[in-house]
């Protein structure tokens, strides 16, 4: 096992950050950590770098116990929010850091230091950069030299809080890509905290979904995301629209419409339920095609790179509906504001009980 | 998609000035210069005129003195003495101050403020009131043949009491501003906490230590208030700079007096020229971020 941690529990005050979590991590996986502003993933992350101590619970690193350790002991690269770089030193004396504070006898020599150096740098490609200060850098740049300061030390775990959140989008995407191949070469067990569902997906091997310091739900970017074990994940991951109302006899209100409940609640007599519908789940068409289909009034067109977001006010519906479509879907049905449309829903998710987001 | 429209027809109105009208502007630049003038160029002046109002060799006779002399001695130890001593204080105090959550912290924080409310009469006598000879402390310290206050440890503590907050002033802020993000990640790269604190906290703050480390020094030597009642004025003992030109003022000796004062004056236009080259520095090396 890369990471093991057991039972965590860490109170600020009043405040649980982190509520009896356990988690284990294989070797070698790159793990996103998703959830919602305060919902406790950057304590987690800080606690197994040994900056916060866990109130209870063991941590176990490459099946070492970890959990008393100093941050300095325990070994892990941790990769700041905001860099973290030193700012009177240059980008070598940087990556340097970690390797000139080893003790006396475990220190490489200074030839040795440069050449681990030069080559952490070359992987990272800021071996350019060598003499430059932090602040002559770009934020992709500083976040790759902290990567590589980071690795210097041969971390048995590598840790990053929102690596991407300070970048703009563009350089995001680049960087969120390329970090994905970089640990495809290098395999280093990797833990990063996120609150964008979309680099949690398209990064991670794995997706652990955390809300109010608890494991919502862990697994794959397609098992969380096609089977979201409750309504918060399903909610977190991605836009979704959501329809409040009861389940009774096998089938769903969903404002004055009714739908066949799915199979595994057609049993329920009567209870809340909460039905979700991704946008991109709701097809839309010119002529009813179907006695089901609801009729619908476009109130809203938008741009949205290359599918187009629709707002649709529903007949019977209390609220209206957020649709996707193609872009070459719109031209053809030739869409517009104030287009009568039939709306088809073609998947839904329901969840019964009250469940708060 | 329609092309936005730009419209050629109105070009964009400049004013000429928006700023108060001539009169003011004038009425306030002379004000200041009236001010500056009276208060101080015009009594810098005349301590040099009244300095070397009667020549230069009675200006140099009055500071070769030997009275003189032991005065600048002695000023010179203390300030050597207060200064790094409250350079620790002051990082040592910032440090704990910005770094670590403790209770009363923020008490603490407030009451570092005190020495600069308090008048400094009243610093002096706290110490008489606490270490005097009529004191137990102070019997019992006379007992071992330490002798603190009318001599110069007297002077020394007070000083330091006086001039503590300037070198924690100027780092809390800074250290604030700059946060524990640096700290941390030499933290998680192996280093120790001194290892720390020379490689990455005392580089980062060092501009803002010279800076508190001139004014502490200038204060050290200028402070005359606290000094005055633990020193006992005894000549060329327990005498320091300022207290010396006060002794000769009253015994109508102006020359000299004003004499050892332009000292004073040269060392604080010394500071004030230091202090602003070095905050043009510190500007410019403030954008390393």
């Amino acid at each position: 096992m890369g990471i093991e941690l057991q039972n965590i529990n860490k109170q600020f005050g009043e405040y649980k950050a982190i509520d009896n979590l356990s988690l284990n991590i294989a070797s070698g996986e790159l793990i996103a950590l998703l959830g919602p502003s305060g919902c406790g993933k950057t304590t987690l992350l800080r606690i197994i770098a040994g900056l916060e101590l866990a109130d209870s619970g063991k941590i176990l690193l490459e099946n070492k116990d970890t959990t008393n350790l100093p941050p300095r002991k325990k070994n892990v690269g941790f990769v700041f929010q905001h860099y973290a770089l030193f700012r009177r030193l240059t980008v070598f004396e940087n990556v340097a850091f970690g390797l000139k504070v080893l003790p006396f006898r475990e220190r490489p020599s200074r030839s040795e230091i440069r050449d681990r150096v030069a080559h952490l740098l070359k992987l990272v490609q800021m071996d350019w950069a060598l003499t430059r200060y932090p602040s002559q850098l770009s934020g992709g740049q500083r976040q790759r030299v902290a990567l590589a300061r980071a690795l210097a030390v041969n971390p048995r775990v590598l840790l990053l809080d929102e690596p991407f959140s300070a970048l703009d989008a563009k350089v995001r995407q680049e960087l969120r890509r390329w970090l994905r191949k970089l640990h495809d070469e290098i395999h280093v067990t990797s833990i990063f905290v996120t609150h964008d569902q979309e680099e949690a997906l398209e990064l991670a091997d794995k997706i652990v979904v955390i809300n109010k310091g608890r494991i919502e739900q862990q697994g794959t970017p397609q098992e969380v995301y096609d089977h979201p074990a409750n309504a918060f994940v399903y909610n977190f991951l991605g836009n979704v629209n959501v329809f409040h109302g009861r389940i009774h006899n096998g089938k769903v209100s969903l404002g004055a419409h009714q739908l066949d409940a799915p199979d595994d609640l057609k049993n329920v007599e009567e209870k809340p339920s909460q039905t979700f519908v991704r946008p991109h789940e709701i097809g839309i068409s010119r002529i009813r095609s179907n006695d089901k289909d609801l009729e619908g009034t476009i109130r809203e067109v938008r741009l949205q790179g290359g599918q187009i977001g629709l707002n649709i006010e529903c007949q019977g519906l209390d609220n209206p509906i957020e649709a996707e479509v193609p872009r070459e879907l719109f031209v053809n049905l030739q869409l517009a504001k104030g287009v009568q449309v039939f709306v088809t829903i073609n998947r839904v998710r329901v969840f019964t009980g009250d469940y708060e987001i | 998609m329609p092309q936005p429209e730009i419209s050629q027809s109105h070009p964009p109105v400049v004013k000429k000035r928006i700023s108060d009208p001539l009169s003011v502007q004038v009425l306030l630049v002379g004000l200041t210069y009236l001010f500056f003038i009276g208060f101080i160029f015009l009594p810098l002046g005349l301590v040099f005129s009244q300095a070397f109002g009667k020549g230069w060799s009675v200006y140099l006779e009055a500071i070769r003195e030997p009275y003189a002399i032991e005065a600048v001695k002695l000023t010179l130890l203390t300030v050597a003495i207060v200064v790094p001593v409250n350079a620790v204080f002051g990082v040592a105090a910032a440090w704990a101050i910005t770094k670590f959550n403790f209770p009363g912290k923020s008490t603490l924080k407030s009451l570092l403020d005190l020495p600069f409310a308090v008048s400094p009469v009243i610093a002096g006598l706290i110490f008489v009131l606490l270490v005097g000879s009529r004191t137990p402390f102070g019997s019992w310290l006379g007992e071992h043949g330490i002798k603190i206050i009318f001599s110069t440890p007297g002077i020394i503590i007070a000083t330091i009491f006086v001039t503590f907050p300037f070198i924690a002033r100027e780092l809390i802020p800074l250290m604030e501003s700059q946060g524990r993000d640096e700290e941390e990640a030499a933290l998680t790269l192996g280093a120790k906490g001194w290892q720390i604190f020379w490689t990455v906290t005392l580089p980062n703050i060092r501009w803002g230590l010279l800076y508190g480390t001139i004014l502490c020094g200038a204060r050290s030597i200028g402070e005359f208030g606290a000094v005055s009642v633990v020193s006992g004025h005894i000549r060329g003992q327990t005498n320091t700079v300022p207290l010396h030109v006060e002794i000769l003022y009253s015994e109508y000796n102006f020359t000299a007096s004003f004499a050892v004062a332009s000292l004073l004056v040269f060392l604080a236009l010394l500071t004030v020229v230091v202090k602003s080259t070095m905050e043009k520095h510190f500007q410019k090396n403030s954008f390393h971020h």
